[in-house]
């Protein structure tokens, strides 16, 4: 009679997020970073179907690296559960928060339970009526979470990406403004020979939850409307010289 | 298998129950069935005696060049009483429908709500629009399964009326309450007024009619019922209450402005006051 291996739990936990990290970083960085009128997804994807940003309710979204299957399940998941609680409470009664705790429950629950780890990494985001409403949580592959300001990349080269982040971002820059770091910062992550690119608009997918539409604030932003949003500016002042902020908004 | 207990890992542990993460259809409705049948509105007991309950009323619908118009009075009666002089009973179903409803109105509203929220499932989890046909079916799936209840006389009668983006046209379906669609051809009317309002829009309709003179043509129908049938009201311009008027074009579904439909229902009230102006009434 064969006796299973004694495996340590410290060994067991190492390896499954060792395996979940490596599935991971094998796929193109998704970054989200808020801007003054909301918050902004964009990732490098070159299918128009398979999409790593969607819609989950009114003011939520949800971006994914990883497995496809495996962050499609968890997103169609997540639909319901929105839908669900819009649909017995109030469409007001449904939060990032709340979905995000599900989500981070099931993905621990499958990391400790069961035989493999879910290769997904998860932002959840939800546009307030002002930008200190604004809430983005971003979920690792073993359920921790983490409440992140300002901005997020995950995937393949988070670290360097979030370095990069780090330099160009700050608080109240515009959407063109944001997109134009983010495409940046996409284009660092480089190819295979580490050299810098420049991502063509037709490659990427850009959505944004913008805080000034009425109920539904999720939008994708495609074609001409993206390729307008990415060109140079007319004057041709780099992103480097920050532009006068914003008047103030008048109290009323 | 799981032992058939009433709702089924609902509590367990915070995590999504295996229900959210099972792949299957992309229907709201049929993933309340599976998950909480006590939520749909065909689920009830069927109550054993007949409940008297609110009852909303009229609704016009109208095809005009490039979309269609739905307008519904704001009355709701039970038995000779008046339940409500400002309920509204036209609803942007989603962004290129509209969906009216004559019926029991609690039922109807929450039908509304349901079915509102069906396809905008759909669009989030499909990524893309159900076609015309598709809504219009789906909404039919629903009244069936209200059956039970409109055999209570709880009935609901909707009237459904969107753009569609492949014809380029406005379309018009009518139900039934064992849920039989019917596509209708340039206008119709549900709900007790139906009878004044149909043979109003018979006179008042003609082809080539622009978005403004469809949301005129709507308004006089809603007069004529008003003006014949207790049940639906006219519109009061004591409390300045006027019908739902609403578009859908291309440009997706639009409500008629307040001030805008004001206009519209002075200009009836007036023409209808001439001519009577020199007869003095029927004394």
């Amino acid at each position: 009679m064969s006796m299973p291996f004694y495996v340590s739990p410290e060994q067991l936990m190492k390896d499954r997020a060792d395996y979940a990290r490596k599935g991971i970083a094998r796929g193109r960085s998704v970054v989200v970073l808020q801007y003054d009128d909301g918050i902004a997804f964009a990732t490098e994807n070159a299918s128009r179907a398979l999409h790593k940003i969607s819609e989950i309710y009114d003011r939520i979204a949800f971006a994914a690296v990883g497995k496809y299957n495996e962050f499609e399940n968890l997103r169609v998941a997540g639909v319901r559960y929105a839908d669900l609680r819009g649909f017995s409470y109030d469409r007001e009664d449904v939060t990032a928060r709340g979905l995000a705790n599900a989500y981070a429950q099931t993905l621990g629950t499958v990391f400790t339970t069961e035989s493999k780890p879910l290769e997904v990494e998860l932002v959840v985001a939800e546009v307030g009526r002002e930008a200190s409403g604004d809430q983005v949580y971003r979920l690792s592959y073993d359920g921790s979470v983490a409440d992140e300001h300002g901005y997020v990349v995950m995937g393949g080269q988070a670290d360097k990406l979030g370095g990069l982040l780090a330099e160009g971002w700050r608080p109240g820059l515009t959407l063109r403004e944001v997109l134009r770091l983010a495409v940046d910062v996409l284009g660092a992550a480089g190819d295979d020979d580490g050299k810098r690119r420049s991502i063509p608009a037709q490659q990427l997918e850009v959505a944004v939850l913008d805080r000034t539409r009425p109920r539904r604030a999720f939008r994708r932003l495609t074609g001409a409307l993206l390729e307008d949003l990415l060109a140079p500016t007319l004057d041709g002042a780099p992103t480097s010289t920050p532009p006068a902020p914003a008047p103030a908004p008048q109290g009323d | 298998m799981a032992p058939p207990t009433p709702s089924p890992d609902r509590a367990a542990s915070g995590r999504l129950p295996h229900a959210f993460t099972t792949p299957g259809s992309s229907s709201f409705v049929d993933f309340l069935a599976g998950y909480a049948p006590e939520l749909l509105p065909g689920n009830r007991p069927v109550p054993a005696a007949e409940v008297s309950a609110p009852h909303g009323t009229t609704i016009v619908a109208l095809a005009f060049d490039g979309g269609v118009v739905m307008a519904g009075d704001r009355r709701a009666t039970m038995g000779s009483m008046i339940a409500s002089r400002e309920i509204e009973k036209v609803f942007p179903a989603d962004e290129y429908s509209a969906v009216g409803i004559a019926g029991t109105a609690g039922l109807a509203t929450e039908l509304v709500r349901l079915f509102q929220l069906e396809l905008e499932h759909y669009e989030k989890i499909e990524g893309s629009l159900l076609s015309l046909d598709g809504k219009a079916n789906r909404l039919s799936t629903m009244i069936r399964g209200n059956l039970g209840l409109a055999m209570q006389g709880l009935a609901v009668v909707p009237l459904f009326a969107g753009f569609d983006l492949d014809r380029r046209v406005g379309r018009i379906f009518s139900y039934d309450v064992t849920g039989g669609r019917y596509e209708e051809h340039d206008h119709h009317a549900v709900g007790s007024g139906s009878v004044f309002a149909r043979g109003s829009l018979k006179k008042l309709w003609r082809p080539g009619l622009d978005a403004a003179g469809g949301v005129r043509v709507a308004v006089e129908a809603l007069v004529d019922a008003a003006d014949d049938d207790s049940a639906t009201g006219g519109p009061d311009s004591t409390r300045r209450i006027w019908p739902v008027v609403a578009t859908v074009s291309e440009a997706g579904y639009l409500r008629v402005g307040h001030d805008e439909l004001g206009d519209v229902v002075g200009e009836v009230e007036a023409e209808r006051r001439a001519s009577h102006a020199d007869r003095g009434g029927a004394r």
